[in-house]
């Protein structure tokens, strides 16, 4: 009886004291206390979820630390006998004796998840999601009007109807499946390549053109660039020219979303150039750091303008780097429509229900050019682009699944496309009508209410366009 | 006493943005801090007169809307019937975050050891502890990205506030906050909203070196979207903090390091200053000097030396940076028809430079003097203390540019 309540107790104490031990720690006036070892670190460093979840105690106690170093080795080597390790600064590390340099390129590259080969047909066991019928058409019908959009909308900027026009040609599946896997309350941070995604939540073709004309119906009232689309609505936030600036939007939208408890993340895409940037770097840090819930999806195409990958980083593309940051990382293939779809939908869950960054790296490759203002065979062989674009199509290979599922016919096929065609040209035509903005939008939203010096700006601009008509367009209007 | 009451007229009458109800503003004589005599009154305006629903859905806490309309001549003594309390700078910066971190939950911090440690300045002391570490968030060191995720959150629904551990700093931010800050309202097409507060310590120091003396006011100036408050008393600091969190707009706010340590006793109640509004310092009859954040200190010295030789120098403390408040300053102009401006900045493409060219625009007739401007010279700011005060302007110079004006 003795004996058990001696062991008991002893139990009990030693219980205690780990509890003390990490108690005494979240004291932070206590900078000489060493560094507790029956503090419940994991030894696996190498499993994240394990070491990050449960965790703002252990991040507030590991910020108290102490970081005297070295001192206590001796009580080390009580606590853990044979394996030698010294606990530095951000955790423990085991030593070795072995001066051996990790190498700079794996042995083998990060293998590349795919659903559909490239006829189309599913391969062995994949995990992937079933997609319903319903589903399955309105991500067909939507690439296909994407693809459709893009070829009329570059051609009428050939035409000299719009100024500017940058395609999404190979990257369908990319646009439309990452859409589909993810619900209308996660935002969107796009880069400049996603006009697919908007399209999926309703943005309409006359919206797509009134913005590529910047008339009086575009919803951001002709101040920006074609292509450059933003609706509030579709919680898509409007995109800027410049590059992976939207990557840190992301993460601070997230942690908004963190704050408020929201049952949505937020997705942010960029393509391989723009992760040489500082903010991608430090978005995806930061992320980390506050296990915020975005989804980083890179859409690597393999060209940024005219740099091909290998001028862009060394490094085995873009899902290594996700180790490096402490994010959880996958690789896709992105002209497979289903692969997309299912890595976008368990990333959505991890990202909300472990609250937690994680990125995709998409393998594709940009079968048009960069935009209007580019020439891509003026740096890349004309055959291997028609390759790309008619051999690994990421359309065809998903229009090969659902007619092999019976989803699909040649007919409908041919519906389909003379109907998006003609509402296509229907919505330009319309678009080219509209008049553009009035006057006065050159001055509203700068502020919340335009101050005195604009509205002064604006009187001074009427009254010149008033005493000189002739010399300003004909379409400008006089609002009331 | 005339002059205080010419200085009602001028400021009851503005308009511009804000409503001013005519009774909402009350006397204060304030012992200046530069201990030279004179009083000077300040405005409060509603903070109410920008209404924007609380996206939280949460009622904001009654203002103290009626203030007591005190007459000149009692002024001395309304001081003693409220006494409010006395704290240093940066603790009312502090006190005006945590008042509207009370008030809407929205309100966050983000920055650079903001959270535990307080901040480098301390301005976030204790802050983390009472809201959590999530609400005053610690950062890596990238400027560009923390602002951009601030940006982010604003465009989602937050009011964040950035600080930058000194505002040399945020010139990493500088494409976050020009073409993204700036800009997104704009081109959304008036979908997104971003308002954030950018806030930090800038100016020159004592000794910090070339790269932690920079004075980003003439950087930023041109930036459209953007609009820009310098503080430069406990009292209109708190009262900036909390008109800048309550703003739409993007608002960038300067504290000098200097100044943070500057003692005085604020009101006890809820007030709120207007961002365009420019502060009279002491109202004069001879010349109107323009001046900003420290340097307010310097001419309210060389004023000490201008009344003893004579002199009735005019001192206008703008405060506002982006846009001038110039319809203050004109009726300055109007009234003294000579202008000094005394600034930090460097000479070349300053505030004061965009303040000279503003002025001779608008007040051209009512000079009778060209406009002078005092500002720094155009070189990285020396580490040598000598060196560096030869940099800033100093009162002497004021005074000797005062008699020049005055002849």
């Amino acid at each position: 009886m003795a004996f058990c309540l001696t062991k008991a107790k002893k139990l009990i104490y030693n219980h205690l004291k780990s509890k003390m031990g990490s108690l005494g720690i979240i004291n932070h006036g206590n900078w000489t206390h060493p560094v507790s070892f029956s503090h419940p670190i994991p030894q696996n460093l190498k499993k994240p979820d394990t070491f990050f979840t449960n965790n703002t105690t252990l991040f507030a106690s590991r910020r108290f630390e102490s970081i005297i170093a070295g001192k206590h080795l001796d009580s080390l080597r009580n606590v853990f006998d044979e394996i030698e390790v010294l606990n530095f600064p951000g955790g423990k590390v085991k030593f070795t004796s072995e001066m051996k340099f990790l190498s700079e390129s794996p042995e083998e590259r990060i293998h590349c998840y795919r659903v559909l080969d490239d006829n189309g047909q599913p391969t062995v066991h994949s995990n992937s999601v079933q997609i319903g019928e319903e589903v399955a058409v309105k991500m067909y019908n939507d690439m296909v009007t994407l693809q459709l959009m893009d070829s009329i909308f570059y051609e009428a900027q050939r035409q000299g109807r719009i100024s500017f026009y940058l395609t999404t040609i190979g990257e369908e599946a990319i646009n439309i499946a990452s859409a589909a896997a993810l619900n209308i309350d996660d935002l969107i941070f796009p880069q400049y390549r996603e006009a697919g995604v908007l399209l999926w939540r309703g943005f309409s073709l006359q919206e797509f053109a009134n913005q590529c004309f910047g008339n009086r119906d575009d919803n951001g009232k002709g101040r920006q660039m074609p292509i450059h689309y933003g609706s509030k609505k579709h919680n898509y936030f409007t995109v800027a020219s410049t590059v992976a600036t939207q990557i840190s939007h992301a993460v601070g939208a997230a942690y908004a979303l963190k704050m408020d408890g929201r049952d949505a993340c937020t997705v942010t895409y960029f393509g391989d150039g723009g992760t040489s940037t500082g903010d991608f770097h430090a978005a995806l840090n930061f992320a980390a750091v506050m296990e915020a819930p975005v989804i980083f999806f890179c859409r690597n195409n393999g060209w940024a303008i005219s740099t091909p990958v290998s001028d862009q980083f060394r490094s085995d593309g873009i899902v290594v780097r996700g180790q490096a940051y402490g994010v959880r990382s996958i690789r896709v293939d992105g002209n497979d429509a289903l692969a997309i779809f299912s890595a976008i939908q368990a990333a959505r869950r991890m990202a909300i229900g472990e609250s937690r960054p994680v990125l995709i790296e998409a393998l594709t490759y940009r079968a048009g050019h960069h935009s209007t203002s580019d020439d891509s065979t003026k740096y890349r062989p004309v055959h291997e682009i028609e390759w790309w674009r008619v051999a690994r199509d990421p359309v065809s290979r998903f229009k090969k699944w659902i007619e092999s599922n019976g989803w699909w016919s040649d007919e409908a096929e041919f519906e389909l496309r003379s109907s998006v065609r003609k509402q296509l040209l229907h919505a330009i035509q319309v678009a080219e009508k509209v008049e553009k903005p009035a006057i006065a939008e050159i001055f509203t939203d700068v502020y919340d209410v335009p101050p005195a010096n604009l509205c002064e700006q604006e009187t001074l601009l009427r009254e010149t366009i008033k005493r000189h008509p002739q010399d300003y367009p004909s379409h400008f209007q006089f609002p009331l | 006493m005339a002059a205080i009451f010419q200085g009602i007229g001028a400021t009851t009458a503005l308009s511009s943005i804000n409503s001013l109800d005519s009774k909402r503003f009350r006397l204060s004589s304030h012992r200046l801090l530069s201990g030279g005599k004179g009083s000077f009154f300040v405005v409060r305006s509603d903070g109410r007169s920008k209404p924007g629903p609380n996206p939280r859905g949460r009622r904001p806490e009654q203002l103290i809307t009626n203030a007591v309309a005190t007459k000149a001549d009692s002024s001395a003594a309304s001081t003693t019937s409220k006494p409010g309390h006395e704290l240093l700078l940066f603790e009312a910066l502090r006190e005006g975050l945590e008042e509207e971190m009370d008030r809407d939950p929205c309100v966050c911090v983000i920055g650079e050891d903001v959270g535990h440690y307080g901040g480098s300045y301390k301005v976030t002391k204790g802050l983390a502890t009472k809201y959590g570490d999530l609400r005053v968030l610690d950062t890596p060191i990238a400027e560009n990205s923390f602002t951009g995720m601030a940006i982010g959150a604003a465009m989602t629904g937050l009011r964040p506030i950035v600080e930058g551990m000194n505002m040399g700093f945020l010139l990493l931010a500088f494409n976050q906050i020009s073409n993204n800050c700036g800009m997104l309202h704009y081109t959304s097409g008036g979908q997104f909203k971003i308002p954030v507060v950018i806030r930090g310590p800038g100016g020159v120091g004592r000794q910090l070196g070339a790269e932690h003396s920079q004075r980003l006011e003439s950087y930023f100036q041109s930036i459209p979207g953007i609009q820009m408050v310098a503080c430069s008393t406990p009292y209109n600091a708190k009262g900036l903090m909390k008109a800048a969190i309550r703003s739409e707009n993007p608002v960038i706010l300067f504290e000098h390091v200097l100044l943070y340590n500057l003692k005085e006793r604020i009101p006890d109640e809820d007030y709120v200053l207007n961002l365009e509004e420019a502060e009279m310092v002491r109202p004069g009859e001879h010349i109107t000097i323009l001046t900003y954040s420290r340097m307010r200190y310097h001419v309210m010295q060389a004023a000490k030396t201008l009344v003893n030789k004579g002199y009735d120098p005019e001192v206008i403390d703008i405060r506002s940076l982006k846009p001038f408040d110039l319809y203050t300053i004109g009726n300055s102009v109007k009234k003294t028809h000579r202008v000094l401006i005394v600034e930090e900045c460097m000479r070349t493409g300053g505030i004061g430079a965009s303040l000279t060219a503003a002025i001779s625009e608008n007040f051209h007739d009512y000079l009778d003097a060209p406009i002078v401007c005092l500002s720094s010279q155009d070189v990285p700011t020396p580490y040598a203390g000598t060196l560096e005060d030869w940099t800033v302007v100093q009162p002497a110079q004021i005074v000797a540019a005062v008699q020049q004006l005055c002849q």
